[in-house]
């Protein structure tokens, strides 16, 4: 599944522009933040990029050649290319693209040296160009590289050898090295999400796990909606989901193999076991655990063995998100009387509540940054809102009667989370990004609810 | 084709007339009564005693129980629901029960899984309390999950939060 990444040479017979790290726009507004233990959170000012127009004209091929990514050969799959990269670029929210649609094609020589006067008509202040190889062995070359128009000059380039049926991630790549090279922040295009797929009336919910890629495509349904599945995560590795299933009546969970398809039950216990999460290092799972009407966290090794209970109050505690170094755990407790949000430990000690707002807090997910916490605010609506690892700078990012279940993208930038419509409790997925800003829709294939995203693939 | 369908239509004639039997000169004695009479059994219209459907048909809604928002307390009217289903369940002492949480829709969902579980435990604690011996009695929760109300208010809320127990046998 590896991406195979490779330098771009000249290789096309026309001399190498240098790349000019220095090129960059005036630089973000930072947003300073109160010192908080170590961690300080910043949010730039994206006004600026809002009008950054960029082109994204069609990908060149060097010849027309059959693949088995497109059935009209290289050609046409220079355009979906170029479409894919459009469109993450388009719905992220943060700069103006124009895609292959509405843009002239440049042909192979015309990638590594623009024909400039072409777009500097056009109020593009980037370029976009790129080309795809057949290989003899059926793989993909994929070049991607971004241009200054005003400037003439090239900003960054790469290029990736991928197989056939993944071309997709390719053009995620190129998005991914635009978008960061443009915004500062790290990439996020090349991931996958897990969720669960939702069909049948309110009273009788048919819950089948799914995945998808980052935009939507590749979408699979991995369980047949038989028995109940829900909230699933994927491990950092991506090899794994763990996930509860109602399989045998009651909740327990279970961890499916992707590349092998294999289920292994991780909980043995005839109590509630639910609420899975991974460690960062992939090494340990959470869980809740539900005794005699007493809720508590406990950890397992992932590869199974004896767990350890965490928390252990007359309350319910629940959920648990790792901070990125591994070093806390952000979880849930009603221990005050009511849903509050703790910190521990990530061994258990040292618990304190964080949350000291008016209403509920609940499901909290530490930032991959580290720099916030999501979480949903229960205070007459469900809103989805961010804090800092101490409890301060608390944030809206939406205002519906419903969204709740906050996971982050692999980058820290953006939240994902699921939206019930009031009356029918039909669910959706939707994402927003930290500033609150392009609030949008998922497209699933049916209701969609529990979406975790998994890392940024290698 | 024609021909076969004619072959068969003469054997189905055959076939009837070798049917008709003249009724034999003399009947069989009609059989003797020579055992005792036995009590006329009630007639089996209902479900079985100790069954899922007649435990439901004798509790009359009394299977379940209800909670207020958050909350997992047995109030009055719980209590005279669980004494009823503490007497049933004396009365078919073979019998196993598994009590469902419920929460309602307005909350998160890893939090209504543990609030479910938290409100069926109360109910079996009292039906402990009243005798029923706990390896009778199990414990699920399906959160906000298996709502039987369809509405966002709290009427139907109301209705969601809630315990069921379930005759298992």
């Amino acid at each position: 599944m590896a991406l195979r990444t490779i330098l771009l040479a000249a290789g096309l017979g026309l001399a190498a522009i240098p790349a000019s790290a220095q090129n960059a726009p005036s630089p973000p507004i930072e947003v300073p933040e109160v010192e908080e233990e170590g961690l300080s959170g910043s949010v730039t000012d994206d006004s600026a990029w809002q009008d950054l127009g960029i082109a994204i004209p069609a990908f060149a091929t060097n010849a027309e050649r059959s693949t088995a990514a497109n059935s009209q050969g290289t050609g046409a799959l220079g355009v979906e290319l170029g479409r894919v990269v459009f469109n993450d670029l388009r719905n992220n929210g943060l700069f103006k693209p124009v895609g292959p649609d509405s843009l002239p094609r440049p042909d192979y020589a015309q990638i590594t040296a623009p024909a400039w006067p072409t777009w500097q008509g056009r109020a593009a202040e980037m370029l976009v160009h790129g080309y795809v190889r057949a290989e003899d062995d059926g793989r993909l070359t994929v070049g991607c590289y971004l241009y200054d128009v005003q400037l003439q000059q090239q900003l960054v380039r790469e290029g990736w050898v991928v197989n056939a049926a993944e071309w997709r991630r390719a053009a995620h790549k190129c998005a991914d090295l635009v978008y960061s090279r443009l915004s500062g922040e790290s990439p996020f295009f090349d991931s996958k999400i897990a969720y669960i797929a939702e069909t049948g009336p309110k009273d009788h919910r048919v819950k089948r796990l799914a995945i998808m890629d980052s935009d939507g495509a590749n979408h699979r349904f991995i369980t047949n909606g038989q028995a109940t599945a829900l909230t699933p995560r994927y491990s950092p590795d991506y090899a794994k989901i763990a996930y509860v299933s109602y399989l045998n009546g009651y909740a327990r969970i279970f961890v499916y193999d992707i590349g092998s398809g294999n289920q292994t039950l991780v909980t043995q216990s005839q109590n509630p076991t639910f609420a899975p999460r991974w460690s960062p290092d992939g090494r340990t799972i959470l869980y809740s655990m539900a005794v005699a009407g007493n809720t508590d966290i406990y950890r397992v090794p992932a590869t199974g063995g004896t767990p350890t209970r965490l928390t252990d109050t007359p309350g319910i505690d629940v959920g648990g998100s790792y901070s990125p170094d591994g070093s806390k755990i952000v979880f849930e407790s009603d221990r005050s009387g009511s849903q509050q949000v703790y910190v521990m430990d990530a061994g258990g000690g040292n618990q304190r509540r964080i949350s000291f707002f008016g209403g509920r807090a609940a499901t909290p997910e530490w930032s991959p940054r580290g720099d916030q916490i999501a979480f949903t605010h229960i205070a007459g609506d469900l809103r989805v809102a961010v804090m800092t690892p101490s409890g301060g700078g608390l944030r809206h990012l939406t205002d519906s009667w419903q969204d709740e279940a906050p996971t982050w993208s692999p980058n820290g930038r953006i939240v994902q989370f699921f939206r019930t419509a009031r009356g029918s409790g039909e669910t959706s997925i939707w994402q927003v990004d930290l500033t609150g800003r392009n609030e949008r829709r998922l497209n699933t294939p049916v209701g969609a609810s529990d979406p975790a995203w998994g890392p940024v693939l290698p | 084709m024609k021909k076969i369908a004619l072959a068969m239509t003469v054997c189905s004639v055959l076939a009837l007339s070798a049917c008709s039997k003249k009724p034999p000169a003399e009947l069989p004695p009609a059989p003797q009564d020579t055992s005792t009479p036995t009590p006329p059994s009630p007639p089996r219209t209902g479900p079985v005693a100790g069954s899922q459907e007649h435990f439901r048909q004798v509790m009359a809604g009394r299977d379940t129980i209800f909670f207020d928002t958050d909350m997992f307390n047995i109030d009055a009217e719980d209590q005279a629901a669980l004494r009823e289903q503490a007497n049933y369940l004396t009365q078919y002492p073979n019998v196993r029960a598994t009590i469902e949480g419920h929460a309602d829709e307005r909350g998160t969902r890893e939090y209504n899984l543990a609030l479910g579980e938290r409100r069926a435990n109360a109910a079996k604690n009292y039906l402990i309390s009243l005798g029923v011996a706990a390896d009778r009695l199990s414990v699920v929760s399906y959160g906000k999950e298996r709502p039987v109300a369809l509405g966002s208010d709290e009427a139907s809320w109301a209705r969601n939060r809630r315990a069921v127990t379930v005759v298992m046998n």
